[in-house]
């Protein structure tokens, strides 16, 4: 096996190849499915709405067929290490907290919560002190609520905290 | 010449205060923009594109904003050159190549010459393209003037099939996500009828997928994603800039005329046709390598190394907004945002706009001239300023670029959806990354889709459904063939190899 830095692999090539060829083809038949429901033939006033999508539908079906077929034949030897455990767990810790910071924004508002998030990633990933952690994530919250409130005047969705100081 | 004249009613046009201070602050942030990973030209001018909306209702307004977003092009197309020669870490795409000789020379301790040759070479190669785009956007312009629809089709055509046909991806996976951003596109309502489609009842699809959301995902998370499975740390070499180390420097870069000439050359054809700033920067890298006497010292460290691919990728990066202009087909996926950005304040891209936008076509081509000049003097002084950026802890700067993704995304629609949008396309984007799908033609179809279908069925409509209309006179058709010839590109040339194989 011809591992890049020699970590133990989560997944390899030809599964990311095999899942992302059958996403699309779920994709394009939906597509498919769609267009067929509203008529893809033509009128005599020409084509009908669903033409266009339809035959974009097929050319998607048919580049995940022949994709899937190509990422089955991998070689042995190329069927390398598309991501490490170690990896995989650094690209997680990042994507798992974004979500729940999304989660978040409509809920106490995008200030509070990007504040937490900054937070977060400075104390569990660069393990600042706390001090730090508070200057920078609070700060950064602050100037992007005076830039995006004051200065350029659009309103970003904002929470409780900002309701208790009259902000809103 | 009538081009001198409106470049010269152009130039008055920008010489505001105003536009002027737009313009460093445009140049400035883009810089930065192209300093940060994560942070590119494309993506960096979806987020910043939102924020233009009240700009562009003043009089004039358009001008100034489209200076502003074009500035932040230009700076991260020099700031690309910063991270790739200091910390070997390629801001952008196009500055992979400049990695090859600009690292090993910023080793050796040549980093300021490094910095300062790739910096003139892109100045060199923008203004060579700004050259081209304002002789030749006028004539391309006046030609397009009589497109009716099965031409404008067949532009299209010619545009996507030209990803095919000349990206290094295997072709079905660039017909995949190519194919996959019409889709995206078709979602939403009819262009023509107004029926609803690919919705399943969904209130947040009414209105389809938004290119910037889609952008901002690919570009940003995806990169981001990516750059962390490098790990946490930049290393990087020290930059010492003095007017000594810049004259030096100035004083051996006339040796590499020719070099310069050919990248320019490169570099204007990949921005004009849809192959941009990357592959031209590679191009023009082995080009050099194959013509220069120095060929063999070429991954060694010199000056020449530098200045090919940097010469190229400006040149393509500017000349893709030739394309842009005068057919309203984006050669680049920052050509592509700034297309979506006229549409955004109500201009239509296309031959017209020469007609009709006179003021506003001839300030953006004077703004290219003006704002090249004005960043290389400001990526000449400020170099280790903007490398200090770099020197900040990724666990600091992850997180806040993530933000104002988030922030970017949703000030697009003032909704929550599309920031979750952002992450699935986040998401995605790092997947087709590591898995050869090319994200260049996935955004251009998302922007083109709606353009591109509805052109096709109004030539459709007008030839009564006969496919033959778009072969009917010399301009389609040639203009078609050379499209299918593209499309076919790739089968032909692997039957070919297997020919002579077979020999």
């Amino acid at each position: 096996m011809t591992e890049g830095s020699g970590g133990k692999p989560a997944f390899r090539y030809r599964v990311a190849e095999t899942v992302v060829a059958a996403v699309f083809f779920a994709l394009g038949a939906i597509v498919i499915f769609d267009s067929a429901r509203l008529g893809f033939g033509w009128r005599e006033d020409g084509p009908q709405t669903g033409y266009f999508p339809f035959y974009i539908g097929v050319i998607i079906c048919v580049s995940a067929l022949i994709n899937l077929m190509a990422g089955l034949a991998e070689t042995k030897e190329k069927n390398r290490s598309f991501v490490e455990v170690e990896q995989l767990k650094l690209v997680l810790s990042v994507l798992v907290p974004t979500a729940v910071y999304v989660g978040l924004i409509g809920w106490i508002g995008i200030y509070v919560a990007s504040a937490l998030f900054v937070a977060l990633f400075m104390r569990w990933l660069g393990k600042y002190t706390w001090w730090k952690v508070a200057a920078v994530s609070i700060g950064n919250s602050l100037v992007f609520f005076l830039i995006f409130e004051f200065w350029f005047r659009i309103p970003l969705p904002k929470g409780p905290l900002e309701a208790l100081l009259g902000l809103n | 010449m009538d081009e001198i004249q409106s470049l010269l009613q152009g130039f008055v046009v920008v010489l505001t205060l105003k536009n002027i201070a737009l313009m460093f602050t445009g140049i400035v942030l883009g810089v930065i923009i192209g300093v940060l990973p994560g942070l590119g030209g494309a993506n960096g001018v979806a987020i910043l594109l939102p924020l233009t909306f009240s700009m562009s209702q003043a009089p004039g307004g358009t001008t100034s904003a489209i200076i502003l977003l074009s500035c932040i092009y230009w700076g991260a197309l020099f700031g690309g050159a910063i991270t790739s020669i200091l910390f070997n870490i390629p801001g952008e795409p196009w500055s992979v190549a400049t990695t090859f000789d600009g690292y090993p020379l910023a080793q050796k301790g040549r980093a300021g010459a490094a910095l300062t040759a790739a910096f003139t070479s892109s100045f060199v190669g923008a203004l060579v393209a700004v050259i081209v785009i304002t002789f030749l956007s006028p004539i391309v312009a006046g030609f397009a003037l009589e497109f009716g629809p099965p031409e404008f089709f067949a532009v299209y055509l010619l545009t996507f099939c030209a990803f095919v046909g000349m990206s290094k991806e295997p072709p079905f996976k660039t017909l995949a996500t190519m194919m996959l951003g019409f889709a995206l596109a078709a979602v939403g309502t009819d262009p023509v009828t107004g029926t609803l489609r690919l919705t399943f009842g969904s209130t947040h699809l009414l209105t389809g997928f938004d290119f910037l959301i889609a952008v901002i995902g690919l570009f940003g998370i995806g990169e981001i994603l990516l750059t962390l499975e490098e790990g946490l740390a930049f290393k990087g070499a020290q930059a010492k800039m003095n007017i000594k180390v810049v004259l030096e420097t100035w004083k051996e870069l006339p040796k590499y005329w020719l070099t310069s000439i050919r990248s320019s050359a490169v570099g204007c054809f990949m921005g004009i046709v849809p192959g941009g700033a990357t592959p031209a920067s590679f191009m023009s890298y082995g080009v050099a390598r194959r013509f220069s006497k120095d060929g063999d010292k070429f991954g060694t460290g010199i000056v020449e190394g530098v200045v090919a691919p940097e010469t190229a990728a400006h040149a393509a990066g500017t000349a893709a907004l030739l394309p842009m202009l005068t057919l309203g087909v984006p050669g680049s996926p920052t050509a592509a945002v700034l297309l979506g950005g006229l549409l955004i304040w109500g201009l239509q891209p296309g031959p017209l706009l020469f007609v009709e936008q006179k003021d506003f076509v001839w300030g953006l081509i004077a703004s290219m001239y003006l704002g090249n000049i004005v960043g290389l003097i400001v990526v000449l002084t400020c170099v280790p300023l903007f490398a200090a950026i770099l020197r900040v802890p990724f666990s600091v700067i992850a997180p806040i670029i993530m933000v104002i993704c988030a922030i970017g995304a949703y000030t697009v629609h003032n909704s929550i959806f599309d920031v979750w949008m952002m992450l699935v396309f986040g998401v995605m984007g790092y997947v087709f990354k590591k898995l050869q799908y090319p994200l260049a033609p996935l955004v251009l179809a998302i922007v083109l889709g709606d353009r591109a279908e509805s052109s096709f069925r109004q030539a459709m409509l007008v030839a009564q459904g006969d496919m033959s209309v778009f072969f009917s006179n010399a301009l389609v058709g040639s203009l078609t063939g050379l499209a299918l010839f593209l499309l076919f590109w790739p089968l032909m040339s692997m039957l070919w190899s297997k020919l002579r194989r077979g020999i």
